[in-house]
């Protein structure tokens, strides 16, 4: 194997992880603020659909990626309401999102199926771009890549370098002591709620605009709950995320691979695959922790409210 | 501005009964400005969607159809829902039910040996393999303490794509001019007809007896009780001696096999064949009708109707006015919130004081 096609692989390998990755770093963000957002796939999904459409509509990719976030920001804000504001259960609502975020999808790109647009742009630094070997994975990506790997260094450092990350652990961690403390517990979690939404919703226009790059009804195929998935799988650390999504982004890889090569197994065993991977993932990581105990932030799914 | 919670000191039953209703009225209120968002009446689209589906023998036995497989799901889901248990894989559990079957229906095809013992041998296999595919993630849960929302979900796809690859493989009907689809199924392993000449098949009873079943045994039996301490208290749970583990593994199998028999019963009544899909969506739907009858079974068979009347009148809405199906779904995703969101009224007070959020 040349070194150029081990780095046509890679491209594509980091390709397939990048919607986890953006979508993953939000959800971790909310849920190290103590809430467990299950609408995700639904906030993803209507970033999708509004983001092709915006794009489709002005032309510019970074309005359909501005519009996308902002879908999954509008359904965040929703969930926020509900779960935080009035002490919702936070699975149901959750779900209830998802669906909610599924009809929606449907109605806002019923008029955009089958239409086709441009990939986004990639990247292009004349000289470097085409060094073998490393040039087109380093400098060759289109924006979303950068971002998110931009987002995994930023989050990282919003939450162990700041105060307002030691805050936003704490109100996850216990959320009556924080409370205690004089610090807005419901504050920061509707922010941080928020921003998971907007992540959401970001990572699912980077699939309607330069993954595929069309919109599909339920287009996301369940890559909202992988994403979550995810973050139990990374112990709640956003390196540990890039790390894990690049793993699952490597198997979707192969898995399209032996799809093309026919190599004579049913396609649907294949297709089931990231499903199974996800759930071996869980298990392998559950009995390598028999002993330490929960990483989990101990206020996780837990609802607040402030009385005297 | 902020919103104050103050907590009730006990659940307000005139609340608990109205908080639904509230927040079905005010999902219709919302779905009536959606609706003319998209140009068409309101009150055009209320009658296609809620006054069309009840006038007529032939969609009365419709939503009768639709409402017995969501009571069903549902019903069995709220014994995991009391006890804080999320198994939101009854979709998988549903597809496999019907699968499992079906093969039994596939295998026996065209022999008159077991003509009499062929439709119980069908109910059972479903409902064993409904209970089967939800120990999974009951036992990685009981066990390993793996979440069971996201290994019970993953299920479901991997459930579609197994009844998929059975549909069009190993189970196609080789007479069948190669559609995906088995062969029809014996008389015998049909779901018999409630009147001649009608839809309405047996599997509505099925979901009657259900309901009868689970109200039993949620109000009236220790399993039911210890149901309802583990989720509100696991603490209070141990000290009184209920096993967690147990009760997880129990929860499940009942929200497996009802909806493994659902599955069946959809396949062996309204379908009778097996093909790449046999759902649609029956197994998340019936979360919302889980809620939308606040865990109790005789809410869940009215919610259940009130979500299948939608569903129905939402097919004619697509026909008559030209309303996209994803208009049903919003609407069902949007009924949920809203009554999840109005829930809050049963537990809290809810007030609005001037000063910063907290």
């Amino acid at each position: 194997m040349s070194l150029d096609t081990i780095q046509m692989v890679l491209v594509t390998v980091l390709t397939a992880a990048t919607p986890l990755i953006i979508a993953a770093l939000g959800e971790l963000v909310a849920e190290r603020a103590g809430v467990l957002n299950l609408g995700v796939e639904g906030m993803m999904v209507c970033g999708a659909a509004l983001g092709f459409a915006a794009a489709v509509e002005t032309g510019s990719t970074l309005v359909g990626a501005l519009a996308g976030a902002g879908a999954g920001l509008g359904l965040a804000a929703v969930f926020g309401l509900l779960t935080v504001g009035l002490a919702a259960n936070q699975v149901a609502s959750g779900l209830a999102l998802t669906i909610l975020g599924l009809g929606l999808s449907g109605l806002v790109g019923a008029g955009y199926v089958g239409l086709k647009r441009e990939p986004a742009p990639h990247l292009h630094v004349p000289g470097l771009s085409e060094v073998p070997g490393v040039g087109r994975l380093l400098f060759g990506q289109d924006a979303f890549v950068y971002a998110g790997l931009g987002l995994a260094v930023g989050v990282s450092w919003f939450l162990w370098r700041t105060r307002a990350g030691l805050i936003l652990r704490a109100v996850g961690d216990d959320h009556a002591a924080t409370h205690a403390l004089g610090l807005p517990v419901r504050g920061v979690r509707f922010l941080a709620v928020l921003f998971g939404g907007a992540c959401a919703g970001l990572a699912g226009s980077y699939l309607s605009l330069a993954y595929t790059p069309f919109w599909a009804p339920a287009m996301t195929a369940g890559r909202g709950w992988i994403a979550l998935a995810l973050v139990v799988f990374a112990s709640w650390r956003p390196g540990r995320v890039v790390a894990g999504a690049t793993l699952f982004g490597g198997a979707t890889v192969l898995q399209l691979h032996a799809q093309a090569a026919s190599i004579g197994l049913p396609g649907q065993l294949l297709s089931a695959l990231p499903y199974v991977a996800t759930i071996l993932a869980l298990v392998l990581l559950s009995l390598g922790r028999r002993q330490g105990g929960s990483l989990a932030p101990a206020a996780l799914g837990r609802d607040f409210t402030p009385h005297r | 501005m902020r919103l104050d919670l103050v907590p009730r000191a006990r659940r307000s039953p005139l609340a608990a009964s109205l908080s639904p209703v509230l927040a079905f009225v005010t999902a219709v209120l919302i779905g009536g400005v959606a609706v003319s968002l998209l140009g068409v009446s309101p009150g055009a689209a209320f009658a296609v969607y809620f006054v069309a589906p009840l006038s007529e023998l032939w969609s009365l036995q419709e939503i009768a159809l639709k409402a017995a497989p969501l009571a069903l799901i549902a019903t069995g889901l709220a014994f995991c829902y009391r006890a804080n248990l999320w198994n939101i894989g009854a979709e998988g559990q549903f597809v496999v039910g019907g699968l499992a079957g079906g093969w039994v229906a596939v295998a026996t095809h065209g022999d008159a040996g077991f003509t009499v013992w062929i439709l119980p041998a069908m109910l059972v296999a479903g409902t064993l393999a409904g209970i089967a595919y939800a120990m999974i993630p009951a036992l990685l849960r009981a066990r390993l303490g793996v979440s069971e929302i996201l290994t019970s979900l993953m299920l479901v796809y991997v459930a579609e794509l197994l009844l998929d690859y059975m549909a069009r493989g190993p189970l196609r009907d080789p007479a069948g001019f190669n559609f995906p689809q088995s062969v029809a199924f014996d008389e015998a392993a049909r779901l018999p007809y409630l009147m001649e000449g009608e839809t309405l098949h047996a599997g509505v009873l099925v979901a009657l007896v259900a309901t009868v079943l689970a109200t039993l045994v949620l109000g009236r039996s220790l399993f039911g009780f210890a149901t309802r301490v583990v989720g509100a208290s696991p603490r209070a749970a141990r000290f009184a001696g209920f096993s967690e583990a147990r009760l997880t593994l129990a929860a499940f199998a009942i929200s497996g096999g009802a909806a493994g028999l659902a599955g069946i019963v959809e396949v062996a009544g309204r379908i009778g064949q097996l093909q790449p899909t046999i759902s649609p969506g029956y197994g998340f739907t019936a979360i919302i009708v889980a809620f939308l009858g606040r865990l109790s079974p005789l809410g869940i068979l009215i919610a259940a109707l009130v979500i299948a009347v939608t569903t129905i009148g939402g097919e004619a809405a697509q026909i008559d006015l030209r309303l996209p199906l994803d208009l049903t779904r919003a609407f069902q995703g949007l009924l949920l919130c809203l009554v999840l969101g109005a829930d809050v009224l049963t537990r809290f007070r809810v007030r609005l004081v001037s000063g910063a959020t907290r």
